[in-house]
């Protein structure tokens, strides 16, 4: 039997030298992704990480695990995909808050709900860096250092933390970038709770937020002795939260996602259902939509049963 | 009347943002993208300053932009937007309903190239890929020729005879960045060049007239069919009707500005030439460089340059190409399935109606940000020459493609 070779942090990065700003929170989260995966001890070919568009979105290029590079605020319908074909794979997705919350919304809400398994760092500077400096959904209505929106946006932001909880994620986690070895350890958590979970990551834009830098100071672990496990729970607990609060916020308890699976029916099984059909007061139940080829649920009914149901309700 | 406000040096981003700021629009929606979002800024700073009276929405995605305007635009607001690649794709299904709505919204394109691979830069590829959306689309050469498109742009769209939503191309990196003397129209030259707004008189909010836009129209019988297929000429009609109000808007704009621009087709020392680069946008400008050059060689050469590409200006590039014996027809995007590029197609298409089957050359070149210069120009006219020996039967149905790894000395 072949050894394993042992892989570090390093091994988990790839070549490609990362074009983010001096002082972005981004280089910290690769460093804690690589820490994450090192410390995981899986092999590189069974993660797949999958990202958005927008700075944060780079973070694939910088790996050396499978990754990809999608469309802006579509990773997490890219990343259920993968999971969905390769259930053995470790599925990260990742992105920014202008890819995730704005275009990404929707899928965000429904990712939640439909808890597959896979985590999500969510890389969160409360602005679009890459287009330089426009207001994302998590900015304050009152930020006005952007050129689009110089007296402000005037709407309010989003409380990630509260709209996954909203939308029922299974897991959800706090770190800040300025403590990338806290958040090796949240993604670590997050990978091996089953079902989707959240990272959530304040990381600075000290180019467009020079302000974030502030943020290392604002930032608190929360004083709960243990993560809230029910969702009426977590939205008591953090319906005030400051969005510092760092940490394992939420771990829920529902089973991952799995795709229904449908026993394939026989002819019998057919024959069965039509005499308690034509028994009952209403003899053409669930016989009008009946079709050749795959039907609602991609059962495939047997021509005999077909033309045994179509014979007799003609 | 002095007709110029002011000169001004910027980008061709700035310049459509002082068309649209001088047309007076009511509402704005954007969603940032690359090469497109310094020119909304532009305007939202014009909003900040007070020199614009609109409402800005700062929205979460082009799909919401467009839905957003569409809802302004039915309502009676003069609308703007502008996108860029994949923010026109994600627009797309908001899009493609904006003509049959018959809504005269002027949008920009800045455009920039398709994924994938990834990619930021300029190229075409956006707006052909919707070249029949049944948008109008007018493409520029420099950033005067994109601030006096969009003044007319609002007077074509609007046009009763018309009524469609109208496109300004301008393409991403070099003209959207590219710096140049500019001249800005007063505001009252604009004022009575546009006249008055009236945007949605055939789908206006009126209580007297309570109505739901936009039922179901079709299905199989007879009744809903032929209604679907009046709808479908209208617009057509609306279409070719765009052909000579565009040409009018035009010469009234020269009238107005003292800037003249050719409507359709751009013909640049066509006059006894022997060959022809058809050219599209930016690009123009070192075609025309290499034509004088080559003139200069004693090569006669000319450029026909395509300003409307919808409605497609099929009499008036005939007329141009039939001054030629051999075309060079030079893309920034490509027609996939017919190995060339979308104008060399639609230019053999116009062809057609001048009976004469010229050797037509496919140049791809200008993808994801790559440079044309003049020295592909130069090759471009050199090997148009050099088909004219050539039936076009043994032309090589293929592109030539500038910018490739292989071509050696022209990179």
């Amino acid at each position: 039997m072949l050894d394993t070779p042992v892989l570090t942090a390093q091994d988990f990065k790839s070549d490609i030298k990362p074009i983010w700003c001096p002082g972005c929170g981004d280089y910290s989260v690769l460093t804690a992704l690589a820490k994450a995966c090192a410390e995981l001890a899986r092999p590189r070919e069974s993660i797949a990480l999958i990202s958005g568009i927008g700075c944060s979105s780079r973070l694939p290029a910088y790996t050396s695990v499978y990754g990809f590079h999608g469309l802006h605020g579509r990773a997490l319908a890219l990343a259920a995909g993968v999971k969905l074909a390769r259930p053995d794979l470790t599925v990260i997705a990742a992105g920014g808050d202008g890819d995730g919350l704005s275009i990404g919304g929707n899928h965000f809400l429904h990712a939640c709900r439909r808890n597959v398994d896979m985590t999500y760092i969510l890389m969160d500077n409360q602005v679009y860096g890459m287009t330089k400096g426009q207001a994302s959904p998590t900015t304050a209505p009152d930020w006005c250092e952007s050129k689009l929106t110089p007296e402000g946006t005037g709407i309010s932001p989003v409380a990630p933390l509260l709209l996954a909880l909203a939308a029922g994620v299974n897991f959800f986690a706090r770190g800040f970038a300025g403590n990338p070895n806290d958040l090796a350890r949240l993604i670590v958590a997050g990978i091996n709770h089953p079902g989707f979970s959240i990272i959530h990551v304040l990381s600075p834009c000290v180019t467009f937020r020079a302000e974030q830098r502030a943020w290392k100071q604002a930032v608190h672990a929360s004083d709960a002795a243990a993560p809230a496990t029910l969702q009426t729970e977590a939205l008591t607990r953090f319906a005030a939260d400051d969005g510092f609060t760092t940490g394992i916020l939420f771990a829920g308890s529902k089973p991952p996602f799995m795709p229904p699976r449908h026993a394939v029916r026989t002819a019998a099984d057919f024959e069965r259902d039509y005499e308690i059909a034509c028994k009952s007061d209403s003899p053409s139940i669930g016989v009008s939509h009946l079709s050749a080829g795959p039907g609602r649920r991609g059962v495939t009914l047997p021509k005999s049963a077909i033309d045994l149901f179509n014979n007799a309700t003609a | 009347m002095n007709n110029i406000s002011r000169i001004v040096v910027c980008d061709g981003n700035e310049a459509a943002a002082w068309g649209v700021k001088l047309s007076r629009p009511d509402v704005v929606a954007v969603y940032p993208i690359t090469p497109q979002s310094s020119l909304v800024e532009y305007l939202s700073k014009f909003i900040a300053d007070g020199e614009l009276d609109a409402e800005l929405m700062n929205v979460e995605g082009e799909h919401s932009v467009l839905s957003a305007l569409q809802g302004a635009c039915l309502a009676g607001a003069r609308t703007y937007t502008a996108t860029s690649g994949p923010g026109l794709a994600f627009m797309f299904e908001p899009y493609v309903r904006t003509p049959g709505l018959r809504l005269p919204m002027v949008a920009s394109l800045v455009n920039r190239d398709m994924l994938s691979p990834q990619c930021v830069w300029g190229g075409q590829q956006d707006v052909m890929t919707v070249r029949d959306a049944g948008w109008i689309h007018m493409f520029c050469e420099s950033a005067q020729e994109v601030l006096d498109t969009v003044i007319m742009a609002y007077r074509i769209a609007e046009h009763p005879e018309v009524m469609l939503p109208v496109n300004v191309n301008h393409d991403g990196n070099y003209l959207s960045y590219g710096v140049s003397r500019v001249e800005i129209p007063s505001q009252p030259v604009v004022d009575a060049f546009l006249g008055d707004k009236n945007v949605n008189w055939h789908a206006a909010l009126d209580p007297d007239r309570p109505m739901a836009v936009d039922p179901l129209t079709g299905g199989a019988d007879a009744e809903g069919a032929a209604r679907f297929v009046a709808y479908r000429q209208s617009l057509c009609r609306g279409m070719q009707n765009a052909l000579e109000v565009i040409t009018d808007v035009h010469a009234a704009w020269r009238c107005a500005s003292g800037r003249a621009f050719a409507p359709l087709v751009e013909e640049y020392r066509l006059e006894d030439a022997e060959i022809a680069l058809v050219t599209i946008g930016s690009m123009s400008g070192a075609a025309k460089d290499a034509v004088d050059a080559a003139r200069a060689a004693g090569i006669a050469a000319g450029v026909i340059r395509i300003k409307t590409f919808r409605p497609f200006p099929v009499e008036a590039v005939a007329r141009a190409a039939g001054k030629v014996r051999a075309l060079g027809v030079v893309d920034r995007a490509v027609s996939y399935g017919w190995n060339c590029g979308p104008v060399c197609q639609e230019v053999q298409g116009a062809l057609y109606r001048t009976g004469r089957a010229i050797p037509v050359l496919s140049f791809i070149g200008g993808l994801a940000g790559a440079d044309l210069t003049g020295a592909h120009f130069t090759r471009a006219i050199e090997a148009t020459r050099q088909a004219l020996a050539t039936p076009p039967e043994a032309l090589a149905p293929a592109p030539v493609w500038l910018n490739a790894r292989d071509e050696g000395v022209l990179r």
